[in-house]
């Protein structure tokens, strides 16, 4: 048993950490993290202490040069797992996908790699994307299919890599997913995240960040649409303990149907050696009908004095009629006028997928959506 | 030829309790293709209720009378469905729409008012022509809807609409207010070539004589109290400019 307990006087770094899942606790759901969560719906996830279904299987056509897909027993884990699930992930996947970016690559294109669900037992999976020092490159993640998992990614970006990695939860409708999210960024590196979560009966994301040297850079952006039923919960935990390191938080959501549900809790740790940081968060939701509800918590602990910039911002509102009266009053029919108006709330963010198919894709999947439950 | 038909209009506002709060206190005008009406009133006296509820703006709520377009019942369509019948109205607070831009608005826009997208080869010319006759930067196709738009943008923007999507009707609410001179002179120009055409009806609100020495109204409908209390033609416009609203104040 493996359990280390951080010493700063912080209630975010102050969790128990462990590889052992017996270690903590079955989940009961009065846990702050977990208080959102509707632990029924998670199954096996709250309880089993080992998980033996199949996990999704990694599929992918032609790599771009500098990028390979392999699979491994086990990584030098990067995660620690700090609760429940994450320790489940960690102690019950089977192997370890890895995903290698050559140092110094530059990869022409975007490598794409399918995560693919295909139903059964509630299973574990671990991913590995590692990026070598001074490469840049884009990484696609698509989880599609059906299943119960609880599974780590776990992304190491080298000194002065520069990763764009955007993952996609396109789940079927019936899909669990409990996830953890680690990135580690290396000196003067920068990775953007983009966290696309459209799929699935319960997906819950938690992205933590932490820095290996000075001057990294991490964007987190995030893009959700829950639609009647579906609970989606996207949390952060940006970790500052190196200096003159930046970090931007930005999630979107829309919210449509009958007790659609989604959660964002964004929290900031600035601690007392990370003097310089700059760092923003903020989460936006539009809600589209009644029934529907967003809880939205940023959170910034701050340790130091000498921070170059930290800020925080939510926002969660209803439909705006004056947008939806000014384009109708031009002669756009109502169901049109909603989804310009949606298609320009995530504009910013799909914009920012460095793969037109793709972009074009999310916003035809969105306006989809929007139809489909019935605007 | 289309005529406006308004016949002892009678509105209220719906307040956030669910009242009503009574503004239009019946009015009458008809409005036909080729005109140009001056609705002149002060500040508060219904003149944006009037535009906005022809529009068929949610808030309002016609308790009496009609408006008709060509003998169709407007109070029968709804926003978008008006616009397609021929009604436009420049707004006097343009709305904001993040991540739409101007571009793909306009598209849009005019797809559903002509019922046919324009063709490709010919809409990339015709959105130059009509920005540059508005003197607008064509890197404005890019920027989204009225997002950071100076006041004058916003006004040129919704002159450029008049222009692109050729309403029979146009109501253009407080068009001058917050242009300064070359704006101004830049958005009559505008609004004077679609009247050159003579197929649109205008009906131009405003506070203030200055526009009309810009735009000549062929008649001038003095607006107080949500009524028009006196009618005339531009002649009436100028005794505004001298006399000021006092006088009909009091009598209404
Ligand atoms: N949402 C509202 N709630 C309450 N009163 C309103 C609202 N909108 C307009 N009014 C009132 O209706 C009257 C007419 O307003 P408006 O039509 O905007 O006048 P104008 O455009 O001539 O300045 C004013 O007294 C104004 O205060
Ligand atoms: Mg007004």
């Amino acid at each position: 048993m493996t359990t280390e307990a951080i010493a700063p006087p912080s209630t975010k770094s102050q969790v128990l950490r462990s590889f052992d899942v017996t270690d903590f606790p079955a989940l009961n759901g009065l846990e702050e993290e977990w208080r959102f969560t509707p632990l029924k719906r998670l199954g096996d996830l709250v309880k089993a202490t080992s998980l033996t279904g199949a996990a999704p299987s990694v599929e992918f056509g032609d790599l771009p040069d500098g990028v390979t897909v392999s699979t491994a027993d086990d990584v030098d884990p990067v995660l620690t797992p700090f609760d429940r699930v994450s320790a489940l992930a960690y102690g019950s996947a089977a192997g370890v996908t890895v995903i290698e970016v050559a140092a110094e690559a530059e990869p022409a294109e975007a490598a794409v790699i399918r995560l693919v669900g295909k139903g059964g037992d509630a299973a574990a999976a671990r991913t590995f994307v590692k990026v070598g020092n001074f490469a840049k490159a884009t990484i696609i993640l698509e989880q599609s299919g059906s299943v119960t998992l609880a599974d780590n990614i776990e992304v190491v970006v080298g000194d002065s890599a520069q990763l764009t990695f955007i993952t996609l939860a396109e789940w079927d409708r019936d899909a669990v997913q409990a996830q953890h999210v680690k990135i580690r960024v290396g000196k003067d590196a920068h990775v953007q995240h983009l966290q696309v979560t459209l799929g699935g009966d319960l997906v819950r994301q938690f992205t933590s960040v932490e820095y290996a040297g000075r001057g990294g850079d991490a964007e987190l952006f995030g893009l959700y649409f829950a639609t009647a039923g579906q609970h989606q919960e996207h949390r952060q935990l940006v970790d500052h303990s190196a200096p003159d390191c930046r970090s931007n938080v930005g999630y979107r959501g829309a919210l449509q149907g009958a007790s659609a549900h989604t959660v964002w809790v964004g929290d900031v740790l600035i601690r007392a050696t990370a003097t310089g940081t700059d760092t923003y968060e903020i989460n936006r939701n539009l809600i589209l009908t009644d029934g529907a509800r967003a809880d939205s918590v940023p959170n910034l602990e701050i340790e130091t004095g000498e921070v170059a910039g930290a800020g925080h911002a939510s926002a969660t509102g209803r439909f705006d009629d004056e947008q939806l009266f000014y384009l109708m009053a031009r002669g756009i029919p109502e169901g049109e006028a909603r989804k310009l108006v949606v298609r320009g709330f995530f504009a910013e963010l799909i914009n920012k997928i460095p793969v037109e198919g793709l972009r074009e894709r999310l916003g035809d999947t969105i306006e989809a959506r929007l139809v489909e439950a019935g605007s | 030829m289309s005529t406006l038909e308004i016949r002892d209009l009678q509105v209220s506002v719906k307040l956030p309790e669910g009242e009503l709060k009574p503004i239009l206190a019946g009015v009458d005008l008809t409005v036909k293709a080729g005109e140009t009406h001056a609705i002149m009133g002060p500040n508060g006296s219904g003149k944006s209720t009037l535009a906005y509820s022809i529009a068929g703006h949610p808030k309002y709520e016609i308790t009496g009378g009609s408006v008709t377009l060509d003998g169709v019942d407007v109070h029968e369509l709804s926003v978008d469905e008006r616009a397609r019948a021929g009604l436009f109205l420049a707004m006097q607070y343009p709305v904001e729409v993040p991540g739409v831009s101007v571009a793909n608005f306009l598209r849009t826009a005019k797809t559903a008012i002509d019922g046919e997208a324009p063709k490709l080869r010919t809409w990339a010319g015709e959105l130059r022509g009509a920005m540059e006759k508005l003197q607008m930067d064509p890197a404005f196709a890019q920027r989204n809807v009225n997002e950071g738009f100076s006041g004058g943008e916003k006004k040129r923007h919704e002159i450029m609409q008049l222009e692109l999507l050729k309403p029979k009707i146009a109501i253009l609410d407080e068009t001058d207010s917050g242009l300064d001179i070359d704006a101004l002179r830049i958005v009559s120009e505008g609004v004077n070539r679609v009247r050159a055409t003579g197929e649109t009806g205008f009906l131009l609100i405003t506070h203030y004589t200055r526009i009309l020495r810009y735009i000549k109204p062929d008649f001038v409908h003095v607006f107080v109290g949500g009524k028009i209390v006196e009618e005339g033609g531009p002649e009436l416009a100028e005794r505004l400019e001298v006399e000021g609203y006092e006088k009909f104040l009091t009598r209404a």
